[in-house]
């Protein structure tokens, strides 16, 4: 995995990773997007340039979610490819979390 | 058949995607099937990283097999751990439950039986045995 661009707007950050979130990759993907959480109020996670996802991945985004609920802040996913959204609607993730 | 053997960690996956994707594109297998056997790579290497000989490791042994008519891959994951059959878990349900209680364990597993044509599970001589097979 590339390194994951953040980029702060204000209380607005996007994010945008490269690669595979995978069992490797996700758990530093998550310690550098925790890093960013205490002062935003919104983020977007341009899902651009993702391969793919395992579950490691998807276990990343509804904890963040749940903690960005508990500070009264969104998240929403966009530029879903169709291979990755077909694993979200698999597993129920799109009832879960916010896809554009 | 190809096989390699790896020690089962995590940073050991991605040699394992790289061997068998080597197979899949001599087939011409479309990037959609590659991202699913990927996956299914991911979940299982890690489930056998985390528990099969926690809290030690262990090695684990990745057969890969091209069938025809029809074409498939044909994908065995060995290892020598805890008995453990990961196809005996239900479905998570994500929905109902506040985000932080939602049981996403098996998860992994869950995504594995829905995106290949088979999975199966065997104890056999010590060894853990699971297979998936997908068209391509």
């Amino acid at each position: 995995m590339e390194k994951t661009a953040f980029e702060l707007n204000g209380t607005s950050l996007t994010v945008k990773p490269v690669g595979e979130l995978d069992s490797m990759t996700s758990p530093i993907f998550e310690e550098e997007l925790r890093r960013h959480l205490p002062s935003v109020r919104s983020i977007t996670v341009d899902f651009a340039q993702v391969d793919y996802i395992s579950s490691a991945g998807l276990r990343v985004f509804l904890a963040v979610d749940q903690t960005l609920e508990n500070q009264g802040a969104e998240m929403k996913l966009i530029h879903v490819n169709e291979n990755i959204m077909e694993i979200f609607e698999l597993v129920g993730f799109l009832d879960v979390v916010t896809v554009e | 058949m190809d096989q390699m053997t790896i020690s089962a960690t995590v940073d050991q996956i991605r040699g394992v995607t790289l061997f068998v994707n080597e197979r899949l594109d001599a087939q011409g297998c479309s990037q959609r099937i590659k991202v699913q056997v990927d996956v299914a790579i991911d979940e299982i290497l890690s489930n056998i990283a985390h528990y099969a000989y926690n809290p030690e490791t262990g090695p684990a042994t990745v057969r890969v097999e091209v069938e025809e008519d029809p074409l498939c891959v044909v994908i065995a994951f060995i290892d020598h751990g805890i008995p453990f059959d990961p196809l005996a878990e239900e479905r998570p349900d994500l929905t109902h439950l506040p985000k932080a209680e939602r049981p996403i364990g098996g998860l992994g597993l869950f995504m594995v039986k829905k995106t290949m044509d088979d999975v199966s599970y065997t104890y056999k001589d010590g060894q853990n045995i699971l297979t998936i097979r997908k068209k391509i």
